[in-house]
């Protein structure tokens, strides 16, 4: 195991996040804390309760999902599309490292900022509302297993996208839209009935279900059912980068 | 020992186009080989392959003895790479690039080592700069550093010295001197003829991906080069006819020139001589010219 080779692109990673901070970091927190002023402060306090939990604090869930979802995508791609871009990707397909471990190293690091983006926006919303987490542990767990499962998508982003259109085309067009819909900033059980049986075909649902889950104790949608879902995706995931790597699909001529 | 062995290689795009046909070739330990051949020749593409970064179609290569694809962890470990294009992450400081590059071939951290091949490559003082502040010739050494950073066995070099001065391509002649001083087997791709001609123990030409030819620098001179005697004369001179009978030659002005065939009679030049002085001959120079590479190499791909 070339367990040095996966620290060193971690570390590489990790560096670059540093070293462009504001993007990284500090935008996402900025934008969440003015939705937290917009839709939590000023919308939020002439909307009641839902399912029992203050309308503030129920969106909570919602936009740390909303964040670190485009975050894990956006950085996970970006690691693995730039070396590419740049043409730095020949050091990493010569050297002794396994796809596995390339894997490893640029989707850990991928996974780790997001937690820490999603971990500063969960901090800062406390200077908002009052938050009660009903299962801490499990909210943490849910948050790294989200976060790595959408760095695996937001890898196999990076290495299908030939240019930098590509790598917003899946976050702007299909995710954020798909997590505005599925229940960030709403109950799916506030929506006509039609809508409420389109948007169980919307996987983001089951993710923002399950994570209220682990805040308020109360799910929309039976907790098994979308940890079962965020696993297979996780595994589709996993095997198309096997796939990926085992054919050479745009990494190798 | 043998170094790089490569057998029956061969390699297609998707586009059907044949970019190398049965390769053979063996690369000893410690030796410095060049590959000649013109754009698009299939140099590239060969080393890429060799190095994993292409696939290839079929054909077996491996690297001390350790197949590329079977063994690749072992095979890659053994070599440094240092490619065509400048490639390197502009923002990195020069020392943090290194460590990258010697982390992925799990090696550990190496403060001393690295701090010597910096200086070696004169590259010491930049070790905290950032690579976007380098010029084109320093960048190019850090490329070398990189590729030398995990201590590789077979340093592959493709065209190094491409759009690099007079000065610093001689300093890296003498880097790779000491580099093959020090055991480490070279391979490198050039344009340029004489750079091969001073380094290269063994030299291979290639051409629309094939190998012409592969032999000893020396040899190949020897087999294919042939030596022309210029020598300039005061005046034609009645005994003249007597030795060019004798000899192949061109006159142009008052010089003729003698095209001597050295493989067959290595006493020709001598001869010659001989000749011109017994027919009192009389000339004011004489300037010897041996076929370079450059020529060879010109008539192997005009064949």
């Amino acid at each position: 195991m070339n367990i040095k080779g996966i620290v060193a692109i971690y570390k590489y990673e990790m560096s670059r996040t540093f070293r462009t901070f504001g993007q990284s970091i500090a935008s996402p927190v900025l934008s969440t804390a003015l939705y937290f002023i917009v839709f939590g402060s000023a919308i939020g306090s002439r909307i009641g309760e839902i399912d029992g939990v203050n309308y503030s604090s129920f969106i909570v869930p919602g936009l740390i999902m909303l964040t670190v979802l485009t975050q894990s995508l956006s950085n996970a791609s970006f690691g693995i599309f730039f070396p590419k871009f740049s043409g730095t990707i020949y050091e990493v397909l010569s050297a002794p490292i396994s796809p596995f471990e390339i894997t490893t190293g640029y989707v850990t690091a991928a996974t780790t900022k997001s937690v820490i983006v999603g971990t500063i926006i969960l901090i800062t919303s406390t200077f908002f509302v009052d938050l009660n987490i009903k299962y801490p542990f499990e909210m943490f767990c849910l948050l790294i297993l989200i976060c790595l499962t959408f760095s695996l998508f937001g890898f196999i982003i990076g290495i299908w996208a030939n240019d930098f259109q590509r790598i917003q085309l899946i976050p702007s067009f299909v995710i954020t839209p798909l997590t505005f819909l599925g229940g960030s900033f709403y109950s799916i059980s506030m929506l006509p009935e039609i809508w409420q049986k389109i948007s169980y075909f919307n996987p983001i649902v089951y993710l923002i279900s399950a994570f209220r889950w682990s805040f308020y104790g109360e799910e929309e949608i039976d907790l098994y059912i979308s940890i079962t879902t965020i696993f297979i995706f996780l595994f589709a995931c996993l095997l198309t980068i096997h796939f990926i790597f085992k054919t050479g699909y745009r990494i190798k001529s | 020992m043998t170094a790089i062995l490569v057998k029956n290689l061969n390699k297609y795009y998707d586009n059907g186009f044949k970019a190398l046909s049965n390769i053979n070739l063996e690369i000893k330990k410690g030796e410095i080989f060049a590959l000649l051949g013109p754009n698009g020749a299939g140099k590239s593409t060969l080393i890429n392959i060799i190095c994993g970064i292409n696939k290839k179609k079929d054909g077996e290569i491996s690297v001390f003895g350790h197949d590329i694809e079977k063994n690749y962890k072992m095979a890659r470990s053994k070599i440094g790479l240092v490619p065509q294009e400048i490639a390197t992450d502009s923002f990195e400081k020069v020392i943090d690039t290194l460590k990258f590059s010697r982390g992925l071939f799990n090696k550990k951290n190496s403060t001393e080592y690295l701090e010597k091949v910096l200086k070696s490559l004169e590259l010491f003082k930049k070790r905290n700069q950032q690579i976007r502040t380098l010029s084109g010739g320093m960048k190019r050494r850090v490329m070398i550093a990189k590729a030398m950073s995990h201590e590789p066995n077979i340093l592959f070099l493709d065209e190094p010295t491409a759009g690099v001065d007079v000065e610093l391509r001689q300093s890296l002649w003498k880097n790779l001197y000491d580099l093959k001083k020090n055991g480490v087997t070279i391979f490198l791709t050039t344009h340029y003829i004489e750079e091969a001609e001073r380094l290269a123990d063994r030299v291979g030409i290639i051409h629309q991906g094939e190998i012409l030819m592969v032999e000893k620098k020396d040899k190949i001179l020897e087999k294919l080069g042939d030596k022309r005697v210029i020598i300039t004369i005061n005046k034609t001179s009645k005994n003249l006819k007597n030795i060019l009978n004798k000899f192949n030659y061109q006159k142009k002005k008052n010089k003729l020139i003698f095209s001597l065939d050295l493989k067959n009679n290595r006493n020709s030049v001598s001869d010659l001589f001989k000749d011109l002085i017994k027919n009192s001959i009389s000339f004011y120079d004489v300037e010897i010219k041996k076929n370079n590479l450059e020529e060879i190499f010109l008539k192997l791909i005009d064949q």
